[in-house]
């Protein structure tokens, strides 16, 4: 099997350091929404000289390089441990090259393994098989921890908020998660948003939701028509880029939905930071493409 | 812009207003989550009897932090395997997670301010107006561009709590940063958690 480390290790670089296209101009654009002279204005200015500062230094855009999130799909066939291997190797050469910040901590001991080795969880590799002759692709998504820990999630209805088990009640949840999270998750943000599934798969699919692009449509016109509104009505909070006020608080929304149990209806909350890091690479017949 | 070098006086920021921009330049330390659990449970809070290295540090820091700030940041540094430390990124975590001891700390230290990002609560306001000091707000995730304003580490206490919650003694340049809680009970943070709850009760009646 191919040895696929450095090419791993690249991919890692490229994600820490290189924001991608979409999330850059859609900063871009709310940058030129706000008002001039605003602090609104302000930080997303920095936010972008920051972002062109770590392209060409090849430096990570924040020092918080985050959980990294891989989700492989594999040709029937490859070796899954072999994948593993490559991965927690590259993660730890990245590591090496400070393109990643030791971010893991024994949640026990207290102690940083200095290196982001960790456990059967950490990094999280998510594993997918596809057919014989479909090419290997792997996407790594690096989450923050302070855009982590503003997610949340609401099980259906909330008396609190008038929000009961329907789409209706989705929106009053997914706004009252904006509102909380204030500008702590480094806003503006994207909402990835799942409804229903178990505890643990709602958080997952919250997440994989991020992978779709910005300003992508929803397949389901319903689900469609419910993200664009609550990106509006979020930004009309007027909480803006780092919670100084301003029309920039979500630069857009994802909705999953799962399938549940008749007593459950979870819905969870990703919030993503705008420094929305993810890329992907593809490998077919040895060759090896980032997108 | 004003500028100001540390150590800050209590005129300089009994002079900072809210949403004021400012460059700092001079000596300051990271701390963050372990910094302070580790500052409140043996200096404070007193429930752990500190070691002799806990005491030495402690004096090595005083110093450093009497009219100075803490930095709430967990950097990449490189040239940590040979010493020859430099700063490749080092934004602002969020310092909602000290909330229950940076008042007591700021005290503790006469400390003139603390930089993060999303701003802090009521308990850290009151402590603002009482030492005084004052919370700046540095832009989160600027971190490539934030390093650069680092000219030079002088050292590091506590590695052994990892390279994130270490406490580095740097050396900034024209930080830039923002004014959004001062000593006088204002706090930005406080008006727009305000204003958009306002917004989100009428949409929550849609």
């Amino acid at each position: 099997m191919q040895d696929l480390t450095k090419d791993i290790l690249e991919l890692v670089r490229r994600t820490s350091t290189d924001l991608p296209a979409d999330v850059e101009k859609k900063l871009r654009e709310s940058y030129a929404q706000e008002a001039d002279g605003s602090a609104a204005q302000g930080a997303l200015d920095t936010i972008l000289q920051n972002v062109e500062l770590a392209r060409k230094n090849s430096t990570p855009i924040c020092q918080d390089t985050g959980t990294p999130l891989f989700y492989v799909h594999y040709p029937e066939g490859m070796s899954t441990r072999k994948l593993k291997k490559m991965i927690t190797d590259a993660v730890v050469e990245a590591t090496k090259h400070n393109y990643l910040r030791p971010n893991s901590v024994n949640a026990i001991t207290g102690k940083n393994t200095g290196n982001n080795s960790g456990d059967e969880h950490y990094p999280t590799i998510h594993f997918e098989e596809v057919d014989e002759d479909q090419p290997l692709t792997i996407d790594l998504m690096l989450k923050g921890g302070g855009c982590e820990n503003v997610g949340i999630q609401y099980k259906l209805p909330n008396t609190n908020l008038g929000a009961g088990r329907d789409l209706a009640g989705v929106r009053k949840v997914v706004l009252d998660a904006v509102h909380q999270a204030q500008g702590k998750g480094c806003a503006p943000g994207v909402l990835g948003v799942a409804v229903g599934g178990d505890r643990g798969a709602s958080y997952l699919a919250s997440k994989e939701t991020l992978l779709r692009q910005i300003g992508d449509e929803n397949a389901n016109p319903e689900l469609d028509a419910m993200e664009k509104q609550i990106t509006e009505e979020a930004n009309g909070m007027g909480i803006g880029p780092m919670g100084f006020g301003g029309k920039t608080t979500v630069l857009d929304t994802k909705i999953k939905g799962l399938h549940r149990l008749p007593a459950s209806y979870f819905v969870s909350v990703s919030y993503m930071c705008w420094a929305y890091r993810r890329r992907k690479m593809t490998v077919q017949n040895g060759e090896v493409i980032y997108e | 812009m004003k500028k100001l070098t540390l150590p800050i006086s209590d005129d300089e920021i009994r002079a900072l207003k809210v949403g004021e921009p400012v460059l700092l330049s001079g000596v300051m330390m990271t701390g963050r989550d372990a910094v302070h659990k580790w500052l409140n449970d043996r200096f404070i809070a007193k429930k752990v009897e500190p070691s002799e290295d806990d005491l030495a540090v402690y004096e090595a820091i005083k110093p450093i932090l009497n009219g100075g700030i803490i930095y709430h940041c967990g950097p990449v540094v490189g040239g940590v395997e040979t010493g020859d430390y430099k700063f490749i990124a080092a934004g602002p975590t969020t310092s909602i997670r000290e909330e229950p001891y940076q008042a007591d700390v700021m005290k503790l230290f006469n400390l003139k301010g603390v930089i993060g990002k999303g701003g802090m609560g009521p308990k850290t306001l009151q402590g603002c107006q009482d030492t005084p000091a004052v919370y700046f707000h540095a832009i989160g995730g600027a971190a490539s561009l934030i390093a650069q304003r680092v000219e030079k580490v002088l050292g590091v206490h506590k590695l052994d709590f990892g390279v994130p919650e270490a406490m580095w003694v740097i050396q900034v340049k024209d930080f830039p940063v923002v004014v959004t809680m001062d000593s006088h009970g204002g706090s930005q943070h406080a008006i727009v958690e305000e204003e958009s709850k306002a917004v989100l009760e009428d949409l929550l009646q849609k």
